[in-house]
């Protein structure tokens, strides 16, 4: 279980690090908390030639709220997420998901940048990228640019990231004054991958959902939007027939791979549950 | 490609500089460079807990952090905390309640449990269980451990109250 052998540099600036990748195309690796990075190399799933540590650039990291989102620096950790007063009082939903992510001593070292490049299907974090309509901005030695969430993820463990592009920070549009939203996963044990987790984000308006996004992780390659589902609960109270209308479209939706313990059929099943005490808790 | 990477950084209060592989995990550091064995090295890739350290006053994976990172950081291992006598009250009360047999995650089981104390100073048993869910124990069994530590969070609180008492 040790890495194969690899150099280690401190990138000084965001420049530097996007230089040194350009340097060593395909060979250098982005080191941010390096959670799942570290065990893929000591499983040698992952072989760079070069490290390159990006964790000590301080204006990376923390959360700040302008007028119209929420911008989380790409090296903000799980645990500042978990404690930020800031995502408390307006995405209270994003603070309880931190919580689900590994456990306490991986929150402190993780971080939601190196967990959205690293576009893991099961993972909280790109699901919850699509749930709230995020942006990422991305910068190489070309400059910088922005994707929308809903373009950036692309297969399994693939982003629309071009080689040389670091992830700078993410943007959450602020929510209307209706938005509430719901957070869930299921797992065999506490800090588990989940078996299927999903992400619900609405408008309530006279009893109604409005414009509803509904956001799986762990179902398919990639987390997905439910969109069929998300059509079928538009307008509706989320009442028994309209979730079950929206249980129908979650096959189409949705990919779901089986794993060790769950066969596909399981893990759709267990997707319908799992809308259903979501749209329930948004209408609590 | 490969160059020794130097370090600079405090291990249990004490200031060390040493030049090491950047694929050195702290762990490994700990154990074969300084000789610090508590900190077990189980799983190597993050599953297991047992190499559980304090980095900056927060608890890591140490398998998961390369020694070449921690250039000025402050760790502590099961063997500064007890030397310094901060978990004492845990290791007794883990001795008391049979909370380790082969101990093997002990020294793990105890930094995770000792920065659960100090950061849900009133945690429910269920939340003990959420905290240490990391921390895995393969003969022990969990029960006993998660009495160990609340019976250290009770005894730590009810010190207190009774130090406002004197007070």
């Amino acid at each position: 279980m040790k890495p194969q052998p690899f150099a280690y540099r401190r990138a000084s600036n965001l420049a530097d690090a996007c230089a040194m990748l350009d340097a060593h195309a395909g060979n250098a690796r982005i080191l941010a908390g390096g959670q799942s990075l570290i065990p893929a190399l000591a499983l040698r799933l992952s072989q760079p030639e070069l490290l390159i540590d990006i964790s000590q650039l301080a204006d990376l990291r923390g959360i700040r709220v302008t007028a119209t989102e929420m911008v989380i620096g790409a090296l903000t950790r799980h645990a500042d997420i978990e404690r930020s007063q800031d995502v408390r009082r307006l995405f209270p939903t994003l603070a309880e998901a931190a919580r689900h992510i590994a456990h306490p001593a991986i929150r402190n070292r993780g971080t939601i940048g190196g967990s959205l490049a690293l576009a893991d299907p099961a993972a909280e974090w790109p699901a919850a990228a699509l749930a709230f309509d995020m942006r990422f901005t991305a910068v190489s030695s070309k400059g910088e640019r922005m994707l929308a969430a809903t373009e950036f993820f692309r297969g399994l463990y693939e982003t629309a990231l071009e080689p040389g592009e670091v992830l700078k920070s993410i943007h959450v549009p602020l929510p209307g004054a209706n938005r509430r939203a719901a957070f869930g996963e299921l797992t065999r044990r506490r800090g588990d991958y989940a078996i299927v987790g999903a992400f619900v984000n609405a408008g309530i308006s006279g009893g109604k959902l409005t414009a509803p996004r509904v956001a799986f992780f762990a179902v398919a390659a990639q987390p997905l939007l439910a969109k069929g589902a998300m059509a079928a609960l538009d307008g509706s109270a989320g009442d028994a027939a309209a979730l079950a209308a929206a249980r129908a479209c979650l096959e189409a939706d949705l990919d779901p791979i089986a794993d060790l313990y769950n066969g596909r059929a399981t893990k759709l099943h267990l997707c319908g549950v799992l809308l259903g005490r979501l749209v329930a808790k948004l209408a609590a | 490609m490969e160059n020794l990477i130097t370090i600079n950084l405090k291990v249990n209060g004490v200031a060390v500089t040493k030049a090491v592989e950047p694929r050195t995990h702290l762990v490994d550091f700990l154990r074969n460079e300084l000789s610090l064995t508590g900190s077990h090295a189980g799983c190597e890739h993050g599953v297991c807990g047992a190499c559980t350290v304090l980095v900056d006053g927060e608890i890591v994976r140490g398998c998961l952090t390369l020694a070449c990172q921690l250039e000025g950081a402050a760790v502590e291992t099961v063997e500064g905390l007890t030397e310094s006598g901060a978990i004492a009250d845990l290791q007794t009360a883990f001795h008391q309640r049979n909370a380790l047999q082969c101990g093997y995650c002990t020294p793990g089981m105890l930094v995770c449990a000792s920065a659960l104390i100090n950061e849900q100073p009133q945690a429910s048993r269920e939340e003990i269980r959420e905290y240490m869910s990391g921390n895995y124990c393969r003969c022990t069994g969990y029960e006993a451990i998660v009495d160990a530590i609340e019976l250290t969070a009770k005894n730590r609180a009810a010190g207190q109250e009774l130090a406002k008492v004197k007070a």
